[in-house]
């Protein structure tokens, strides 16, 4: 038997403490111990990228993070995007964009893509109050880049379709193929950067 | 609320689907997701081997250890098994047992299961159950099966043969081949492959005392096939079992059979009177569930001087593992290929036969397309070696033999009829679009720059929406088709359907809320779908077959208008007028050509309800309906079009611009049919070139994402749809099936352009995948191939 470590951390804002295996991944401790059950597993070894949240500010695969791993983190999961029942401008997108199918994917992809968007200094236009708190110890913007021109400070300049269609080969999608994908986090990049929300 | 459009008509309407808010925010409901106080989790010990007596299980250690709640073996439960047949002298049936008892037939057959309080706990003990194996020779391969010698997964199976059917055979075809200007052919073969939901199989189980039911909720494509499967394995009635499925993440056809571990579960959960859940690891997914899709072709074609085909024969064999997936059986890949693989083209004369070959390999179940993809790969090989033999045009080629405008509706040779379809127009416009987009000089660059690229082609058909009229040739012991919905209005104006199809990502949420919508003359945010639930719903056989808009929005289409035949009536006798007089439209019952008169449609439902005494006898009790709808099924078609380049340096195939033009009849939800296409396209080109599950002697060794190569975004394009609308006559609402198309063109399409490509070197492939190490050494010297 494994002995069992006392885990001290914040989901989404929200103070948790509790006692885990140390075998236990942050994935199983978020959905079973702690009923984060957005968050979706689908390998178990770090390929698919369903399962990623951020830990302290960087995107993880949860699957490959021990749990004990998250003692004094601030983990943010896909519940702390929307503001209730408003959706942010990237779930927006990926609404109009049709960019889910199943779904079982779309958290992983949603949280990638924050956490590139918190790279680039875009973060959510207003971001609600659970994800202002799930934030607090990301990771600061990263450099203004040349160019960029309006929008936000420090963003950088546009992202191409082809360095969003990197970004989202991190995770695997079965159902869309990818390209709605890639368009609905291209069309909020723009949208950040253009300083109009979604 | 979106506001309605400008028509009125929500069918056709872009409308963003009801579905993705929960799944966006993380609050769907996964089966995995799902707990329960007391909660088992199931762990499942699997054999090592491809072939292996069991001598002897001792769960002893196992049972002991810690969390551990149970053990059970094959005999422990009774020996219960799933059975699949058809009735067919031509078929072996095989019981598929839920626990291999005294054998085990592939590597990941489950003997034993443990049941503990934590699903590590429950892996932990599955390893200390020890079990006395005694492997013996495995056979892996068709040519290995096929054998004289080969050991037998069934015993009395000479060859493994489990199904043999010469479906056609013409005695023309002797002299129509010795006559013929061209005979062209070959082997062509589709590697073994996954499914591969996100989301692998799962199921909870638990007693209810109050309703005397076990309830299991499965990720499944298939509830009412699920409860049948659960209730004929486990010898107690259908009512005693409720099947839920929730969210379900994906099925591609791997969902739409039983899984032995789902009835297991409920055995297990029947007999503790606890809850109990399993969630499949992808390991497991990927050696142990299902695959698809594995097959050879043996086949000549005869061609006269001007390209026109004479004759066709066909020798298919499908390896579909160790046994007949519940309830379809092993013969639905050889069926389906021998019976339509024809396609689109004027066939005078056929012979086909097809057969399905038992190995030691997890058994297959109809995976997305389902023969489908191979068959047009074969026909389209054909017509580009034909026009080669004869130096004539390819897409020439195809327009002479394919079934033309003003040819509708065809019967073909294979007694199939083709309702309306644009086989001829897709093709043109795909030709022309690609011409527009400059694809013909795009290629010289490429090819100028140093690469080898080529341009190809897919046209096909497919059939969609197979009611009981088609799916009884079958002789399935179990034959699909039907589906029943029901139609009713809540006190507050309100709609609430069910159906007996079971959405896993299709949008049928959105879909059917669009189709019952516009019957009854409201907002789809007003009508809800249940679906997936065995007590909310007639008996009905899910999401398959691209049949679920079709049938089940058939019988939805229909019930809905008794509804509205419901609604004008009792507004009739509300407005004084004549039922046919009454129009809904706008939420509102209206008298046509009388602005004024009009009932909001919550007024009628309130009336109806809270004061039925107010209305004639006719129009009292309620707004309800059901209805069924059981079509022969309709024929969607496409012309696929692929520009790929490759590095001669490492083979490697770069798909560069992908073009459909698709057929689907009425469009429903233009955004969802894209999806649809654009989805099934990247699952056909992962088949063309990335994807292959491998054994090794008989051992899998594609068990992780790692060895089975899903395309990212990175190895994919974007695929330009343009839509065609030949509204189908075998359809409530003019659509067509379309969930499969994408997938179904794909192979056919890429393997095109990759022999374009290589046109140079005196190689070509006719199988699937092809390799980059295949490509680069045809490059390098036409060694390959």
């Amino acid at each position: 038997m494994t002995g069992t470590h006392r885990v001290r951390l914040r989901v989404n804002g929200a103070g948790h403490e509790l006692m885990v295996e140390a075998r236990r991944t942050l994935a199983d401790m978020l959905r079973h111990d702690l009923g984060y059950t957005g968050t979706n597993v689908g390998c178990e070894h770090g390929i698919c990228g369903a399962c990623t949240v951020h830990l302290d500010g960087s995107p993880v695969r949860s699957c490959l993070v021990f749990g004990v791993q998250a003692d004094g983190a601030e983990v943010r999961t896909v519940e702390a995007l929307a503001d209730g029942d408003k959706l942010s401008d990237l779930q927006q997108a990926f609404r109009d964009h049709h960019a889910l199918q199943c779904g079982f994917c779309t958290p992983g992809f949603l949280m990638l893509a924050e956490a590139y968007f918190a790279e680039r200094g875009l973060p959510p236009p207003a971001a609600p109050g659970a994800a202002r708190a799930g934030a607090a110890r990301s990771t600061p913007p990263a450099a203004a880049g040349p160019g960029g021109g309006a929008g936000q400070a420090g963003a950088g300049p546009e992202p191409s379709e082809a360095e969003i269609r990197e970004l989202v080969a991190s995770n695997l999608c079965r159902c869309t193929g990818y390209q709605p994908i890639v368009a609905a986090i291209l069309a909020t990049a723009r949208a950040r950067l253009a300083g109009g929300g979604g | 609320m979106t506001p309605p459009p400008q028509d009125g008509r929500w069918v056709g309407t872009a409308l963003a689907r009801k579905e993705d808010r929960r799944l966006l925010t993380g609050r769907g409901r996964f089966t995995g997701d799902m707990t329960r106080a007391g909660l088992l989790h199931a762990a499942f010990v699997r054999s090592p081997f491809p072939a292996a007596a069991v001598r002897a299980i001792d769960t002893a250690v196992a049972a002991r250890a810690p969390g551990v709640a149970a053990v059970f073996t094959a005999a422990d439960l009774g020996d219960p098994y799933l059975l699949a047949t058809l009735d067919r002298d031509e078929f072996v049936p095989t019981a598929m047992p839920l626990l291999g008892g005294g054998q085990a037939r592939f590597a990941g057959e489950p003997v034993a299961v443990v049941l503990a309080g934590d699903a590590y706990l429950a892996e932990d003990a599955a390893e200390l159950v020890a079990v006395d194996w005694a492997p013996s020779p495995a056979v892996a391969s068709l040519d290995g099966a096929q054998a004289g010698d080969a050991p037998q997964v069934h015993q009395g199976t000479a060859g493994n043969c489990l199904v043999d059917l010469l479906m056609f055979d013409d005695e023309r075809l002797g002299g129509i081949f010795a006559d013929a200007a061209a005979v062209v052919g070959g082997e062509f073969a589709s590697a073994r492959v996954a499914a591969m939901p996100l989301e692998g199989r799962a199921c909870l189980a638990e007693w209810d005392d109050r309703d005397d039911q076990l309830v299991l909720h499965v990720s499944t494509q298939v509830p009412h096939q699920v409860r049948s499967g659960v209730a004929q394995a486990l010898g107690i009635p259908e009512r005693t079992v409720r099947v839920i499925a929730p969210d379900v993440g994906g099925g591609f056809g791997l969902k739409c059979v039983v899984g032995r571990e789902e009835v297991v579960v409920a055995a297990a959960a029947l007999r503790l009177r606890r809850p109990v859940r399993w969630t499949e690891d992808r390991q497991e997914n990927l050696a142990a569930s299902f695959h698809g899709h594995e097959q050879r072709y043996r086949v000549r074609a005869a061609f006269d001087a001007g390209g026109r085909i004479l004759g066709l024969d066909a020798d298919i064999d499908c390896d579909i593992g160790a046994y007949s997936a519940y309830p379809f059986t092993c013969a639905v890949e050889p069926l389906m290929a021998a019976s339509e693989l024809p396609g689109i083209y004027k066939v005078p004369a056929y012979r086909a036969r097809g057969r399905g070959i038992a190995t030691h390999k997890a058994p297959t179940a109809p995976y997305r397309g389902v023969s489908r993809p191979q068959l047009v790969l074969v026909m389209e090989r054909l017509m580009e070696k034909a026009a080669r033999a004869l130096r004539l045009d390819p897409l020439r080629v195809r327009r002479l033999n394919m079934i033309g405008p003003g040819e509708f509706p065809y019967t073909g040779v294979n007694g199939i009829t083709y309702d309306e379809g644009s086989y001829a127009e897709s093709l043109d416009l795909a030709e022309r679009r690609a011409a527009e987009q400059g694809w013909p000089a795009e290629r010289d660059r490429l090819r100028a720059g140093g690469l080898a690229a080529g341009i190809g082609y897919a046209c096909f058909s497919e059939r969609t929406a197979y009611g009981t009229p088609t799916m009884s040739q079958r002789r399935m012991r179990m034959t699909p088709g039907y589906d029943t919905a029901s139609v009713r209005m809540d006190p507050t104006g309100e709609v609430i359907v069910t159906t007996g199809t079971c959405a896993h990502g299709q949008g049928h949420e959105t879909t059917f809320a669009q189709i019952v919508a516009d019957r009854l003359g409201v907002h789809p945010d007003q009508v809800r779908l249940r679906q997936g639930d065995t007590d909310l719903a007639s008996y009905g056989w899910g999401t398959f077959a691209s049949r679920s808009v079709v049938i089940g929005g058939g019988a939805a289409a229909r019930a809905a208008d008794q509804v509205a035949g419901q609604l004008r009536a009792a507004a009739a006798h509300l407005l004084e007028a004549g039922a046919a007089d009454v129009e809904l439209r706008g939420g509102a019952a209206r008298i046509r050509g009388d602005a004024r008169a009009a009932i909001p449609l919550p007024e009628i439902a309130r009336v109806v309800h809270f004061q039925a005494h107010a209305l004639p006898e006719a129009v009292r009790y309620g707004l309800e309906a059901r209805a069924s709808y059981d079509p022969p099924g309709t024929f969607s078609n496409a012309c696929h079009a692929a520009l790929v380049a490759i590095d001669p340096g490492t083979g490697q195939v770069r798909v560069l611009r992908y073009l459909v033009v698709e057929d689907c009849g009425v469009v429903i939800n233009p955004l969802i049919v894209d999806g649809q296409v654009r989805g099934g396209v990247a699952q056909g080109i992962a088949a063309a070139l990335f994807e292959r599950i491998c054994y090794d002697d008989g051992q899998p060794v594609s068990t992780t994402l790692m060895d089975y190569l899903v395309p990212t975004a990175a190895e994919l394009c974007p695929v330009e749809v343009i839509h065609l609308e030949t509204p189908s006559r075998f359809s409530e609402s003019g659509a067509k099936g379309m969930g499969e198309g994408g997938m179904i063109g794909a192979p056919g399409c890429v393997l095109n352009a990759v022999n374009d490509a290589l046109a140079g070197t005196g190689v070509s492939f006719d199988h699937i995948p092809v390799l980059p190490g295949e490509i680069s050494a045809a490059l390098a010297g036409g060694e390959a191939g």
